[in-house]
Order: structure tokens, then sequence, then C-alpha cells
């Protein structure tokens, strides 16, 4: 394959993604175990728990369905049913009605309209049946670097996150936006303390006013509750680590980043609308942050981590590399690579950087990552306002 | 393996740099950093991935690595003593000082 190319599942919106799955999409909390339940009859469907959908309003509302929304446009996704009980505020119709205007077999199944639990699980599965092997036809084309969104994360920091793994992904973040391509940095919350550095590098005046803005919201969240942020964050693993403060962990989260200029900040679980280096505001909790970037369109994530962590997302394979040595070898089965030679000095940051490349490649070709395999079908969705 | 491999430090202006091993108290360290030569003789053990003060570092006087503020000193900091949470407090996101200034 020639450098700047990946294989992809072309969708009928003229986006590429890296895998075919079916998703079961529960809109509210009852239907999550029915929508398990088809997972289980039905190979090449995911689907994932959660406990939102009902009894939400305003601005809190709109972020849960955005977030639906985007699972199910994710490129990675050929065709999703949408299951609902019936009687929730995330009614699964429309849900549905934005999908399909992707282009995409959607179905609806809702449990009380076809009569109960099981009713419900046999139509789902049926409709799901179908498309897993409508899907399976699809032959994968070469495609170039530029139709790429990779999210970008790190979890479980220590003090080597801002020293190799996370200036290796940096390294690739540049790579992937050189070749036309999107790399998500998120996690408002650590960049708390290096806001600084990417409003500097802002393309123009009205992103480097959202960087303060988003910073100021987050950090306001903690003053309001009249809390220290450290007693969230930097977590206990951090701190065991070495991380002293939540700038310091900032400082190092922001290297993640690499050097191109930054061109768009988006909200929550929002796809970009333009290339290169994009911040979506998103909590530095690991899986609302991963859930956020992956409903925002990003076919691959890249997940550093210094501690360790086993985190997936049911539709994006997730590429965790380790920050140091020892927690690769201690927890080798779910890390996919070792950053932790940058340490050592055998290895520098660009060799770590191409390295990560070269597997976002194979993972397109098909190779599995440790979280696919070990089905860390992770999901949560970052709530701004309370239940009613 | 040489002192250069045990330790980083990542801007010479920092206060601080960075053991790649653990190192016990009293060992001696050189730390460089593009033109600068830091003697260290360490005051605390200090686990791998943990900090350690380069220079004097005054009580109220902000801490920098990588060249930013990374938080501010609690107490006065010997060079060689260990830099983390019993001398160095965060100075973002702090609810917990409002109406305590």
């Amino acid at each position: 394959m020639k450098e700047g190319k990946f294989l992809g599942y072309r969708r009928p919106d003229g986006k590429v993604g890296v895998r075919n799955h079916i998703l079961i999409l529960p809109t509210i909390t009852c239907a999550t175990r029915a929508a398990k339940q088809i997972t289980e009859l039905v190979q090449g469907t995911v689907s994932f728990i959660h406990q939102h959908g009902c009894a939400q309003v305003g601005i809190d509302y709109d972020q849960t369905f955005r977030t639906y929304v985007g699972m199910g446009l994710n490129p990675n996704v050929y065709g999703v049913v949408v299951l609902g009980l019936g009687c929730e505020t995330h009614q699964a119709r429309s849900v549905s009605d934005e999908i399909a205007k992707s282009g995409k077999p959607v179905v609806t199944v809702s449990i009380q309209d076809h009569g109960g639990t099981l009713q419900a699980i046999a139509e789902g599965a049926k409709v799901a049946a179908q498309m897993v092997q409508d899907a399976s036809a699809i032959i994968r084309e070469e495609c170039d670097i530029s139709e790429l969104i990779i999210g970008t994360e790190c979890g479980g920091s220590d003090a080597c996150s801002g020293l190799s793994a996370n200036p290796a992904v940096g390294y690739l973040s540049d790579k992937i936006i050189d070749h036309g391509g999107t790399a998500i940095l998120a996690e408002t919350t650590e960049l708390i303390g290096a806001e600084h550095l990417l409003a500097n590098r802002a393309v123009d005046d009205q992103v480097a006013k959202r960087v303060y803005e988003v910073i100021e919201a987050m950090e306001n969240r903690s003053i309001q509750m009249g809390v220290d942020i450290r007693t969230g964050n930097p977590s206990p693993g951090n701190l065991k680590g070495g991380l002293s403060s939540l700038e310091e962990k900032s400082l190092g989260a922001a290297n993640k980043a690499g050097s191109r200029p930054l061109q768009q900040l988006i909200n929550y679980a929002e796809a970009p609308t333009k290339k290169g280096l994009i911040w979506m505001d998103t909590p530095g909790h690991d899986i609302e942050q991963l859930t956020g970037m992956v409903a925002g369109g990003a076919q691959i994530v890249l997940f550093t981590t210094g501690r360790g962590t086993p985190t997936g997302s049911p539709i994006a394979p997730t590429i965790k590399i380790s920050t140091n040595s020892s927690i690769y070898k201690k927890m080798s089965e779910n890390i996919d690579l070792n950053a932790g030679s940058i340490i050592e000095g055998e290895e520098t940051v660009d060799q770590v950087g191409e390295r990560i490349f070269s597997e976002i490649v194979n993972v397109s070709y098909g190779k599995l990552t440790k979280a696919e395999i070990l089905k860390q079908h992770d999901f949560g969705i970052w709530r701004i306002g309370p239940t009613f | 393996m040489s002192d250069k491999n045990k330790t980083v430090m990542m801007k010479p202006h920092d206060k601080v740099a960075v053991a790649l091993t653990d190192i016990e108290s009293g060992v001696s360290l050189e730390v460089v950093c593009q033109e600068k030569t830091f003697h260290v003789t360490l005051k605390d053990p200090i686990a791998f991935g943990h900090k350690f003060a380069v220079a004097p570092i005054r009580e109220g006087e902000d801490i920098v690595k990588y060249g930013e503020v990374i938080g501010v000193a609690i107490k006065d900091i010997d060079v060689g003593a260990h830099v983390h949470v019993h001398n160095l407090e965060g100075k973002r996101g702090r609810g917990d000082k409002i109406g305590k200034h």
C-alpha cells in the first residue's frame, strides 16, 4: 500500500470507516438489556450499556441526542437498529430519522410497539442479521489519509506521559494533518494550565477566544462547587505516578496536540467541519471523552496510558500506547504499543510516532486492537444537566 | 547507566527535574538541560517519575516545569528535595479557596 493510504469501507454519505459494524443503538436505559441480547444472537453486531435517554431537558437533552446520532453516523458503522422502549424523551424514531439522512440502513424497533421484550429482540435480530450479510459483501477500498479523523486521548497518566507517549502522538497528529487529515484533541479539564499554548496556535481570534471560554467554564464548575479540582483530577493514580497538580498533567497532555495550528473548537460529540487540529470540549473522564470523539466521527482513537487501562469503544478501534515499559509488560493484554522505549533512550519520539502511524494502517487492514479483542465496549455521555 | 539517563529536565529555567529510575536519598547527580548544568545531592528518595528541585524554591514562589507554571510552593524547598503534593499546590480549579483569601 502507498504511503498516506489506508483501507476503508465507503459509506453512502462519502465517508469511510475502518470497521463494518451493525450497531444496536438503545436510546433508553430500559432497552439496553434487549440490545445486548440481540448482539448475543447475531454475529457482527455491537451495542453498549448506558443509563440515559429519559427525563432529560434543554442542552442536556440535545447533547445526549447528538451523541446517539453521532454513534450511528460514525463511518465505522454500516447500519443501525435503533431500539427504544416507546415512552421515553429520547424517541428512537427521532434518532433514526437523523441517522437515515446519511443514507445508511436504519431500522427502528420499539419494545412497547412490538408487544414486549422478546418480540422486540426477535424483530431487531431479524433486521440486524440481514444488515450483517449486506455489510459483509462490501469490498474495502484504498482511501486517502485526508479522510481519517483520529481521536487522541490520555488516561491513567503518569510523569512519563508528557515525555514519551504524548509527544509521539503529537508527532503522529502532525503527520496525519500534513496528509490532509484530522486529529481531535479533547479533555478540556486536562488542558487547564496549558490553554495559552493552544490559544497561541489558534487560526483566528474567534477560536482563541473559544479556548479561554471553554477552559473558564470547566474551571468554574469546580469553583462553583467550592471544591479543589485536585480531589478528582489528578487522580490518585496520577499522583502516585509523580504528577502533583492539574497544571502539570495538562502540560503533559497538551503534547498530544503536536504543533500544527488549532483550526476549530467544537462542542461535545459534534462532527468537525474543518480538517487539521480540532479541539473538542469534553471532560477529562476517559469514557465520556472517548464517546464524544467517536460520536464526532473519529474512526480510530489513540489512547496513551501510564498507569494502564483497558478502555475501548464499541465501534472505533482504540490503540493503547504505554508511556513506560514496565506497565507495557505488566498489562500487555490491554496495551498495543509501547512508547517507554523513549524513556530508556532506545527510540526517539519520531520513531515511535512512525510506529503508531504504521499501526493505524495495520488496524485499517483489519488488525484487531487489544480492546476490541477483549470486547471493551465502553460508552458514557457527558451529562450537563440534572435528570428530571 | 549514566546519570544523564536517570533524570530529565525539560527546560533550562525549570525549577525541577524528573527521576527516570528510583533514586536513593544522598545520591549526587549532574542534571544537564541544554546549556545549563546543575549539581544536585538528593535530600529524599525519588521514585520513578517523581520530581526533585534543581534550584532552591521559596514559599509562595511559582514552580516551573516544561518552562511553564505547574503550581506554587507552600513551603521553602531545598535543592535535591522531593517536590510533590506535600510542598506544591496547584493554582487552578481551586473552588476550596473561595472566601479563604
